[in-house]
Parts: structure tokens; sequence; C-alpha cells
């Protein structure tokens, strides 16, 4: 039966982070993004609220509820409406969690899992990307190799976030022509972690490039083990989270320049009592809703754990765009002040052209399409 | 709970209207576009029969559903699909339960039926406030004078048979839009006639009435909504409050009617490109994507981001939740969302596409009406401006 309307329960999880969104994340944002760091305390107390532990059994030492890619969604946007930085470093270890806990081995679970159910922030990672313009999820230049009982991991890595303090490591990398998963422990031999990269935006999230030089983990280590992990379905995930986010962040920025319109006066009246603004916000309003609407419907098909490729890519690509037209007609309609960094437009302009750059969306060089 | 899945019933309906769609519609479809004015009399007769079947009496979602698929087929012969339509939805929205059952029970029976809605005048369209037509008192009747175009069904519903059409004319000059109210007039009565049908782009199944009224003479109690001019302030009056009742109910519905075409226009496509043995690779980086899979994807994703926007817009109706800034949201994105899809499925298709040996620029020439009729697309942007902002129609013009 179709409905648009969150449970309860979700919309109270809604509550609490707008709550938290607006009284931690957007206090300290901007000098989040000018120093490129976000203060411990935020990330702690957003821990605290426990989204992450939540989804893992009792056994494993969580709350055992069932993780909920639609729940998550909800989640996600109202994080980044918060800020994009502080979104991704809090979910970050969601990169480790979600795929072990849906595909991971009955003994990666028990030794992995338990950590993310203590009060600390406990950060994790994955590394997928790689340093080439025509980066292609699908065909991944880092290698893995059976040798012996161990596996040998070889590529470069880039945009690996919080590579430098993460305990846990999720290495993807072609086996034998499949992608896996490979859990890397801090330390591990052969891996060496780069010098923080610098990005346009999402400032505050520290994010790396990794080395892998014959990098050796135990056999046991493939995600999944023998049956290994389900790539697509991982990049379907992470193709709606991002979208969530993208609407977060298009959100935040339509909300102030709506509420900016409405004060700044020219020629006697507000500007947003003009067409030529008031139809920029319209637009923005009505691409903000209508993609959170296709979120939701990807989110819906992965919780039903049916292949949702076409939708949750339909959803990204869309996303992306809408991500940066909202943000940059933000600035437009602030003029001048939009561009004047005392604002946060021009941050979330920057933040949401990140959106085509991750997850293998390496749009930066899209002019350059084969035509086959 | 958040939930796309569609009720067994949904699903019935969608399937019984595309089976129509493709054994009803299709194989007439580039006849009656080019004999225009011309009444597919064999396919009304088989609608008719089927009205319960097909569902359209309601604004439920099966019945939207259900719209979309007949539109796919064809949305000129759609809209001759008889029915009490728009001028049923402004009594089913604003009208009392004593004249949904006088004017709505004979939908239910005998021959073929149409309701219509007449609105615009050659001076005014969109700005329906300006509108000139009177509706004078005379002891227990109204006297309607004015002339009316555009008025979809306006000859079958009058003419041709036993139907209705509201009619919207002022009772006040002076009281500008708090004088503006709506009339049911039946087919039949004196002084009412019509005079031309239009020629047009596209939908040219569907007829589009000029109809005069000289000292047309109705009942008393065929006013909807209430007869008194009630100033309440200058943005709220009860009588445009009716009319956009109506709107709110209507654009989602009409918005399922333009999603059908765009659907046919991205099916043929994607049927094209199939047998062409060209695959469009869900998921690819955009670096590796042609300029061809970018276009459809981004049909797609456009089909589906209004497809969503009119799904919600309806489920709030059905759900007696206000729905006017939504309404606004779908029938905006979707007119301008079929419109650019059926231009560039016309584009991408090359020969086949400008061919009217196929009927992909047919759907060109329909989806266009869509962006607009029941609101312009600048109308509906304009309310949806209204409404994010918080603003009446005085502080944003």
């Amino acid at each position: 039966m179709i409905s648009f309307s969150p449970s309860e329960e979700q919309q109270m999880i809604v509550n609490v982070v707008k709550q938290f969104a607006t009284d931690e994340m957007r206090k300290v944002y901007r000098e989040a993004d000018e120093s490129g760091e976000i203060p411990a305390r935020i990330i702690d107390a957003a821990w605290g609220l426990g989204f992450i532990s939540s989804s893992i059994p009792e056994e494993h030492g969580g709350a055992g509820s069932e993780h909920s890619t639609i729940t998550g969604s909800l989640l996600a946007e109202e994080l980044a409406w918060g800020d994009l930085s502080m979104a991704m470093h809090t979910l970050c270890p969601t990169l480790v969690v979600l795929p072990i806990l849906e595909m991971g081995t009955e003994e990666q679970k028990r030794k992995y899992l338990p950590a993310f159910c203590r009060e600390k922030y406990k950060a994790a990672t994955a590394a997928l990307m790689e340093p080439r313009f025509n980066f292609d999820p699908y065909s991944l230049s880092t290698t893995a190799r059976l040798d012996g009982g161990n596996y040998l991991l070889n590529g470069e890595k880039c945009y690996v976030p919080l590579a430098a303090d993460a305990d846990l490591l999720l290495v993807y990398a072609t086996d034998n022509g499949s992608n896996q998963g490979f859990i890397l422990e801090k330390g591990a031999s052969g891996l060496e972690i780069g010098a923080p990269e610098k990005n346009m935006g999402i400032k505050a999230l520290s994010t790396y490039e990794l080395a892998l030089k014959d990098c050796r983990i135990p056999r046991e280590n493939r995600l999944g083990g023998k049956i290994g992990c389900d790539f697509n379905r991982i990049m379907n995930c992470s193709r709606v989270a991002l979208s969530a986010m993208a609407v977060g962040v298009a959100r935040a920025a339509f909300e102030y320049s709506r509420d900016y319109a409405k004060e700044r006066v020219a020629f006697g009246e507000p500007i947003a009592a003009r067409q030529a603004i008031a139809f920029m916000l319209a637009e923005m309003a009505i691409e903000v809703d209508a993609t959170r609407l296709m979120t939701w419907e990807a989110a819906w098909k992965l919780d039903r754990k049916e292949d949702a490729t076409k939708e949750a890519s339909l959803v990204k690509m869309y996303a992306d765009d809408m991500a940066v037209t909202v943000t940059d007609r933000a600035v437009q309609i602030l003029g001048g002040h939009g561009y004047i960094r005392e604002h946060p437009v021009e941050l979330w302009l920057r933040n949401g052209r990140g959106f085509a750059a991750f997850d293998g969306m390496a749009i930066v060089y899209k002019e350059i399409q084969h035509y086959d | 709970m958040i939930d796309f899945e569609l009720t067994p019933e949904e699903e019935a309906a969608v399937k019984v209207a595309h089976k129509a769609a493709e054994e009803l519609f299709r194989p007439i479809s580039r006849y009656y576009d080019e004999h225009e004015h011309e009444s597919p009399q064999e396919l009304i007769d088989t609608l008719w029969e089927k009205r319960g079947e097909v569902g359209m009496l309601s604004l439920s979602l099966a019945a939207a559903l259900g719209i979309e698929e007949l539109c796919w087929g064809d949305a000129g012969l759609m809209l001759c699909n008889p029915g009490p339509s728009l001028g049923g939805a402004a009594v089913w929205a604003s009208g009392t339960p004593e004249q949904r059952d006088r004017f709505l029970k004979r939908f239910n029976k005998g021959k073929p039926k149409w309701g219509a809605m007449a609105m615009t005048e050659a001076g005014c369209g969109s700005d329906t406030s300006a509108i000139t037509a009177t509706a004078v008192r005379d002891g227990d009747e109204w006297v309607l004078n004015g002339e009316k175009i555009f008025v979809t069904q306006g000859k079958r519903a009058l003419e041709d048979s036993d139907g209705i059409v509201v009619v919207w004319a002022t009772v006040d000059k002076s009281a500008g839009r708090a004088g503006m109210k709506s009339f049911v007039v039946e087919a039949g009565t004196p002084g009412m006639r019509v005079e031309k049908l239009e020629k047009k782009l596209g939908i040219r199944a569907s007829d589009t009435a000029t109809i005069i009224f000289e000292d047309c003479r109705i009942p008393y109690e065929n006013i909807l909504g209430s007869p008194e001019v009630r100033k309440l302030d200058k943005t709220k009056t009860a009588g445009f409050q009716k009319a956009m009742a109506t709107f709110d109910a209507t654009r989602p519905i009409v918005a399922a009617q333009a999603l059908g075409v765009g659907r046919a226009a991205l099916d043929f496509v994607k049927e094209t490109l199939e047998k062409e043995g060209i695959e469009i690779r869900y998921g690819l980086p955009r670096n590796k994507l042609s300029a061809l899979e970018r276009d459809v994807m981004d049909m797609e994703a456009h089909y589906k981001a209004a497809k969503l926007l009119t799904l919600r817009a309806i489920w709030m109706l059905n759900q007696g939740q206000p729905n006017n800034l939504e309404a606004s949201m779908a029938k905006a994105k979707t007119g301008l969302a079929v419109t650019r899809i059926t231009q560039k499925a016309v584009e991408l298709m090359g020969p086949l596409g400008y061919s009217r040996k196929y009927l992909l620029e047919k759907w060109m020439r329909d989806a266009k009406i869509n962006d607009i009729f029941e609101g312009t697309g600048q109308i509906n942007m304009l309310i949806v401006a209204r409404r994010v902002l918080g603003y009446s129609r005085d502080q944003l013009k």
C-alpha cells in the first residue's frame, strides 16, 4: 500500500537528529571547514545517539533492531542538513559495519562488530576509489591474489575518509575478476597511508590516498569468506546514502536562501516577491522533494532485498545534478553575499559539488565520453 | 510507514487499463489524430460499457494509475472517455450531497455521458479572477451570460450526451475574486450553444469547444458552494477556495495523464534501442556512459521524479491531507518533464522520431498540452513559490 509517511519511530529519529544538527553541527560547521577539523565532542555526541550500534545484533553487543535503509536515508538527510563533513565522519564506520552485518561470516561479525557497540566513537572506513579520471568501480585496478593462506593486495586508493585513524579498513579489490572486500586492521604490513588530501569541499572530513604494496592479510579476512560479498548491493546502498545526503545539503541551501530572499529588500520589496527569485526557489523545492522521494523508493527496494541497481543509479545521478543546481541557485540568490564565506551557501555549493565525484562518479571529466 | 508497493487492486487496475490502451487505443491512435473532430464512437461505447472496470469515476490512486496507462495508449482518446471528468470533479469537491446525487448519478447508467468544466474565456486563462461571464439571480433561477473557450469535451457533454458542464461566472463584478461562483448547467438547457471546435497541435481526438451562454436559465440550486459574496480577507475568499479545492484534486490526475504520454515515448526509445542491441548500462560511472545512455537515463530519472511527486499528491488527497503545494509541485514538474522527455525522444530517434509512420512525433505534440492546461507550468510554479515562501497572491504576483 503506497504511503509517503515515515513511521512514528522514524519521525522521532528525524526530530532528534534535526535538533542535534541545529544545536551542535550548525554552530561549528564554518570553523570546522576553515580548520579542517571537527570537534571531537560533536562526533562523540553523534555517536552517542546510537544509530550505528542500534542495528547490530544483541549477541554482538548492539540493540538488535533490524537495519532499515529508509531509516538510514532519513537519518543521513538530517545529518547532512547539519553539515556534510560531520555527517560523513559520523557515518563513516557504517562503510564497514553494514557490509559485515549483511554479508560477513559469523566469525567476522563476532570479531569486528562488538567494538562498534561501545561508548566511544570507533573509526572505520572503506577504500574503493582509485586515483584516475576514468575510475570505474566495476573494473578496479587494485588486485587481491591468494598466496598460500594469505591474500596479497596491490594497488592505489584515494578519497579514503579517516584512513589514518581507522582501526578497520575495508579495501575493495578484484579477486579473480570479481570485486570483493578485504578487511584490513590498523597497521597492516604493506599498507601505506599518504598525507591528507586537499579537496574543494567537505574540508573538515580528512581523506587520504593509500598505497597497497604486497599487503598481506589472512585468507579469512575476505568479506563474506568463501561466498564473498554482493558488491553491487554495497554500491547501491552507498548510492542511496549519498543521494540522501545530497538532499540534506540541498535542503539546507534551499531553506537558507528562501529565508534570505524574504529578508533582503531591493527596489522597495523583498527580492522573494519577484518571480525571477521566487521561481528559482519553487524549482529548488520541487527538485529537493523529488530527489527525496526517489531516494526513498530505492531504499525501499533495498530493504526488500531486491536488485535496486536501476533505481539507485538513477537517483544518484539525479541527486548529483540536483545538489549542484540547488546549491548554485542558493549562492545566486544571495548574490555577492553568497560568495562571501560569512554565509554558508558557498560552502554548500563546494560540498554539493562533491557528490558527483564520489562513488566512482568521476564527473570532473564528464566531457570525455566515448560513443560506443 | 513509507511504502511503494501497489495493492492487488491497484495492480489489477493498471493491468486492465494497460490492456485497454494496447488493444483499444493504440490501433486507432493515428487515425483520430489525422481525422480531428471525428468521434471514435466505437471506443466511446466500449469504454462506457467497461467504465466500472477501468474505474474512472474516482480520484483514487488506482484510478490515477489507470489513467496513466490509458494515456500511454493515447492521451487524446483518453480524454474522450465518457464520465464525470473535470466537471464531475468540481461537483465532487464542492457540491452538497444532494448536488452530487442529482448531477453525478447519471454517470452510472444509460448512454455515454460527459462532464466538462468551462472556465477559460477569450480574455482570461490563468487569471481566473478576470472572468467576465455573469450569473444574475432572477427568482428561483440564475441567468447566465458569456462566452467560454477551451472547454474540454464541451460538445460531447452538451450536444452528444445528457451530460453536465460546470461554468464559472461572477455574481458581483465589484467583489472581484469573491464574486466568482461555479454553476452546473445540464445538457439541453435552452440559451446555450456550442459555437465551434478548436484545431489543435495535439490531443486532437479530444474536443475543445467554445460555448456561448445567452440568457441561459438554470435552477437556483445549481450553484456549487455558497451564493453569498463574502469578503473574508483579500486572499481567502470562499468562491476562490472552491476553485482551488477542485484544482488540488484534478491537478495530480492531470499529472498522471501526462506521465502516460511521457512513458509511451520513453518505452518507444528503450524498445528501439533494445532491438538494435543497445543496452542502457545502469550503475556505470558517467565517464563510461555514452551520451545516448546519459540522455535515456536522464529521461527515466525525470519521469521517475515526476511520477513520485504525482503519487504523493494523490496519496495526500486520499488521506484527506491538504495537498495544494504538492499538487502544484506534481503538475509543474510533470508537465515540463514529459514535454522535455518527448522532445528528447524525437531527437534521439532521428528519422523514426520525425516520421508520422510512428506515434512518437504525435506524443511530442500531445505531451505539450500538459504544460499548459489545468494550470500552466508557470502558474503552478507561482503557487509552489507562494506556498514555500508563505506569501499571499498580493505579496507575490
